[in-house]
């Protein structure tokens, strides 16, 4: 990696004020399982890296206001077995779980699990976020797409590897972001964005910002839950994933929220397949009826048309196993 | 007196047949064990290398000047001056040493270089598509397979790919060198201790006596560490340019997968003739294959059933922009067993007949002598895995969405011990140690050596000192072809027999007794049978006074004396579950049956063969060399995509090891390959079995098998 100069500050403001204003100046370094491949790879190569693992206040998970609120530099590990999560969150508990990995659910952190950069081979090859050789064709539509988006968002044709993304979105959570002029919220369902250019990011921090917390509205009788495919037990990427919340009324769905992860740039907002559940009680054949919809309006590409079978499956079994029932 | 070097009776064995742990397990597990990539020298130098970013180019320009003003810099080497052809990626090109390994990579950054970029081909799977990079050998028809077809009861055809793999050794290639004055004193990674440092002169033109190998453990080679390769030689170059500072040079993870070692594709169009009863009758098959600028060759098709009297063999070897090929634990053998066991199941399938029935059915066109073998070996895996009990015909797998099936793999090997030589000493202390120039590349080699010293010498392991890994040490053989466990184990038995002989000679007159009526059992040298006229082991040595003894012992691959021979088969059984929703597939149970002829450690043994069982189920399931045709890259040099099993994946491994005395008798044969020979095909075709259609391509990933079965819905 190219050599950088390293800060630990132990305030938020000092964080903060250590930032460039401008991408590739500086980096936030929270558990490294990023940003420290990135760097060794020469796809970013910061001349300084701020620790924000020591600040304080950016850790913990506590109740607030009826919801909870998850400090940005809690560890997976800390995430996944929090009692304060379990059950109630359970879509949380379980993204975080498909981390199978103790010593990267050990070190990750909640934040750097939000602004990860893409796993997408080109990228990390060095082709950047685009994936476009040297006379700027797109490598991706026409090359090896099978881990790639069903849901490609202009040029974008990666996958967000968020693990925590989906969930947050599906239940309406809501991120605290600091920069030098003070913290914005910003829905979780509006902390994504596909890239535009090769420069472009995958979220819509500026580059002197942080995510330093997370609130996530009380879930109490919001029946929530993550399935992803993976192929492997042991760590690995998911293939496909969803994250649904059903607020019930008796047997009946009063509102559904479903939201696709790993099938495009950002986690996927499954709007037809939320509307499929709403009013109705939930079978095996509704949740497939689901699945179906959400992935009515995807554009597979040359090598990954399986996913949207996948994706099919992940939101039929997300949604019967928040609902209990049994196929 | 010419020794009794035959192995002593089975029923008397006491420390042969003991199923010890591995005696450096605890300190391998624990990270204490120092391998050649964890030393740092004083004063060591780091290298690291600049590659080739094409699968096809050449060099039209190279400037190092820059690279050279690095702080830190010491030296740079060009191995790819201008005009040198670069044929895959990573192929090197300028090695920097430093004194830093970040000063070594900035040097790396700083080299100028232009590129001429050349066309490239790196894939191989569309045979349609690889132009004039197809090398058709010629056709080899024996008996009438024109006739055996046209009188057929059963035609079944199938075509079938296995990919290329990458060694993805743990430990990457590589060594810390330093050559000082007239010496090299070289650690490297290597599965060749005793042939690496000659490898390494003769690429220097320096006398092999100038060049000392050390390596107490090796990190995984599986057929790819035999050389000195490139960057030895370079390292050592940069160690003598830098005054004699040892350098260290170990390649990256991109690195160590994109070059340093594949193991060859094979792809097959299979046409097999068979009589109703499931006797096949002919065989035709079209392959072809690459493992790199090399093409690649014709993996030994039809495998084990060598003897199907009507065949046509066709074979096509396809040069690809990729890294070179090496040997692969057991070279083509797994590939020729997954070709031909598709085609054997997909035969099955078609005739409404158990894999099994059909494998046992044709076992007349297998070698004579593996005859019997794979008959009791079926039988064993047949019940191991309780195949008449769960075994149904391909497809009949219920109505739910999760689908078990069973699938059958056979292998073949030889096995010989290679030619070793082992000295013994018994030191007038009772001490004793036995020196081979050998290592231990996982077969437990110094804990079975000190079994077959021990139970020579009538003593405990913890009496007999193991020294290997120094090329000072006599010459062993490389670890390759499943060849070390007989080849040092017959030299050290044969050394230690000699030592003994002398010992005796030297004791007998204090025992009133000729030499050859002693015995060395439970700690003493007797005479034969009488316990009450013997010396206690320290006693006995000291009547050496001052001079030790030292034997020595050789392994002549030649005349192995009885003590190890060759030819073994194996039997693997596949019971997996298959998601037909996702097409993820899930290990329940791999059977492996095994012969290996008599077995010195059975613990070990088995050890080798669970290893064998998870290299076959990651290359059955996941492991595969993703190339870009745009960019000829490979896409997965990582450990991240380039996917391997974890603990979960694996399921449950059972070994049967056929230890008997028909078994004993035949003396030791070599374990490391035959048990990975098998795996694939039997998951391969356990996933058939489960999900009612052939998946043609391996690993089966959940894109080919959810492709498989909606072509079959299709």
């Amino acid at each position: 990696m190219q050599a950088f100069e390293y800060a630990s500050p132990s305030s938020l403001k000092e964080a903060v004020g250590m930032l460039s204003s401008s991408w590739g100046e500086t980096a936030v370094l929270a558990g490294g399982t990023d940003i420290l491949s990135l760097m060794k790879d020469y796809i970013a190569t910061p001349k300084k890296l701020v620790n924000i693992k020591g600040i304080k206040e950016l850790g913990g998970i506590a109740k607030q206001g009826g919801g909870i609120r998850i400090g940005a530099v809690v560890t997976m590990d800390e995430l996944a077995s929090s009692p304060l999560l379990r059950g109630e969150y359970a879509s949380l508990t379980q993204a975080a779980m498909g981390i199978a990995s103790p010593q990267i659910r050990n070190m990750g952190t909640v934040g750097g699990d939000l602004c990860q950069r893409p796993r997408c081979w080109y990228f990390r090859q060095g082709f950047g976020v685009l994936a476009k050789d040297g006379s700027g064709n797109a490598l991706v539509p026409n090359g090896e797409n099978k881990y790639h988006a069903i849901f490609p968002q202009g040029d974008a044709y990666f996958v967000s590897a968020s693990s925590l993304g989906p969930a947050l979105i599906a239940l309406g959570a809501k991120l605290k972001v600091t920069g030098p002029s003070g913290d914005r919220e910003v829905a979780a369902e509006q902390f994504f964005t596909a890239p535009k250019s090769a420069d472009g990011r995958e979220t819509v921090l500026a580059a002197n910002e942080i995510v330093t917390e997370i609130h996530v509205p009380a879930a109490k009788g919001i029946r929530n839950s993550t399935y992803e495919v993976r192929q492997k037990d042991a760590l690995d990427w998911p293939l496909a994933t969803a994250s649904v919340a059903l607020t019930m009324k008796g047997n009946t769905v009063s509102k559904a929220r479903i939201v696709l992860g790993h099938v495009g740039p950002t986690p996927v907002v499954a709007e037809e397949a939320a509307r499929a559940l709403e009013g109705k009680t939930v079978t095996a054949d509704l949740a497939t009826e689901a699945g179906k919809a959400a992935v009515a309006n995807a554009k597979p590409l040359s090598g990954n048309g399986y996913k949207l079978q996948l994706t099919r499956v992940a939101v039929k079994r997300a949604v019967m196993q928040a609902a209990g029932v049994r196929a | 007196m010419a020794g009794n070097y035959n192995w002593p009776p089975m029923e008397s064995r006491r420390q042969m047949g003991k199923s010890y742990t591995r005696f450096e397990g605890i300190e391998k597990s624990t990270g204490r064990a120092k391998y050649s990539s964890d030393l740092n020298r004083p004063g060591m130098l780091h290298a690291m290398m600049l590659t080739s970013p094409h699968a096809h180019a050449r060099v039209k320009s190279i400037d190092t000047a820059a690279a050279l003003k690095v702080p830190g810099v010491t030296g740079v080497r060009v191995v790819a001056a201008a005009g040198a052809e670069l044929n895959w990626v990573s192929q090197e090109i300028a090695i920097v040493a430093a004194n830093t390994e970040q000063a070594a990579r900035d040097g790396v950054r700083a080299i100028q270089i232009e590129y001429e970029v050349l066309p490239h081909v790196v894939k191989e799977d569309d045979l349609s598509k690889v132009g004039d990079r197809a090398t058709p050998a010629g056709e080899q028809v024996t008996g009438d397979p024109e006739k055996a077809f046209k009188e057929a009861e059963v035609i079944s055809e199938g075509q079938y790919g296995i990919p290329v793999l990458t060694h993805c050794c743990l430990e990457p290639h590589g060594q810390v060198i330093e050559w000082k004055g007239d010496v090299i004193n070289f650690w490297p990674s290597t599965q060749n201790v005793s042939g690496i440092g000659g490898d390494l002169a003769k690429n220097l033109e320096l006398p092999a006596t100038q060049v000392k190998v050390h390596m107490d453990h090796v990190g995984g080679g599986f057929g790819s560490k035999f050389p000195s390769d490139r960057w030895g030689v370079e390292a050592a170059r940069l160690s003598k340019e830098a005054g004699g500072r040892p350098v260290k040079l170990f390649l990256d993870r991109a690195t160590e997968l994109n070059m340093a070692g594949n193991r060859p594709s094979a792809f097959a169009k299979i046409k097999m003739a068979a009589k109703k009863d499931g006797t096949i009758t002919g065989w035709e098959s079209s392959s072809w294959a690459t493992g790199g600028m090399t093409g690649g060759g014709m993996a030994p098709l039809p495998y084990v059933y060598v003897n199907i009297p009507n065949k046509r063999l066709n074979h096509t070897a396809v040069k690809t922009n990729g890294g070179p090929l090496r040997a692969w634990r057991a070279p083509n053998h797994p590939q020729a067993s997954f070709l031909t066991c598709a085609a054997i199941e997909d035969l099955a399938a078609k005739l409404g007949m158990s894999p099994l029935d059909v494998m046992a059915k044709n076992v007349a066109w297998a070698v004579e002598a593996r005859r019997e073998t794979y008959l009791q070996q079926i039988k064993k895996a047949a019940e191991l895995s309780d195949w008449n009990k769960l075994w149904h015909r391909r497809g009949d797998s219920g109505s739910g969405v999760v689908k078990r099936g069973l699938g059958v793999g056979i292998c073949t090997w030889g096995g010989a011990g290679h030619l070793s030589n082992c000295n013994t000493t018994i030191h007038p202390d009772g001490s004793v140690v036995v020196e081979l120039g050998s290592q231990d590349i996982g077969t437990g080699t110094r804990t079975i050596i000190a079994q077959v010293v021990a139970e020579t010498l009538g003593l405990e392991t913890r009496d007999v000192k193991v020294n290997l890994g120094d090329n000072a040490y006599p010459q062993s053989n490389a670890s390759g072809g499943s060849t070390t466990v007989g080849g040092v184990c017959s030299s050290s038995r044969i050394a230690t027999v000699n030592a003994l002989d002398k010992l005796m000679e030297k004791v007998a007159s204090s025992l009133g007794a000729n030499a050859d009526q002693l015995e060395a059992v439970n700690g003493k040298i007797q005479v034969k049978g009488t316990p009450g006229k013997s010396l206690a082991w320290k006693a006995a040595c000291q009547k050496l006074g001052t001079q030790a003894i030292t034997e020595s012992g050789r392994n002549d691959p030649r005349n192995p004396r009885g003590l190890n021979t060759q030819g073994v088969g194996g039997i693997q059984v596949a019971d997996v579950s298959v998601d037909t929703e996702t097409g993820v597939v899930r290990m329940n149970k791999l059977v492996a049956v095994q012969d290996c002829g008599l077995i010195v450690n059975p613990r070990l043994a088995e050890s080798q063969i669970f290893g064998a069982c998870i290299m076959s189920i990651c290359g059955a399931l996941m492991e595969e060399r993703v190339m870009d045709a745009a960019t000829g890259r490979v896409l997965n040099p990582d450990m991240e995509f380039y996917k391997l099993a974890g603990i979960s994946d694996i399921g449950e491994i059972q070994v049967h090891l056929m230890i008997d005395a028909e078994q004993d008798k035949r003396g030791i044969v070599g374990l490391g390959e035959p048990p990975t020979i098998g795996g694939i095909a039997a998951i391969a075709n356990a996933v058939a079995n489960a999900i009612g259609v052939r998946v043609p391509m391996v690993p089966l990933t959940p894109d080919r098998v959810l492709m498989a079965l909606e072509e079959r819905r299709a």
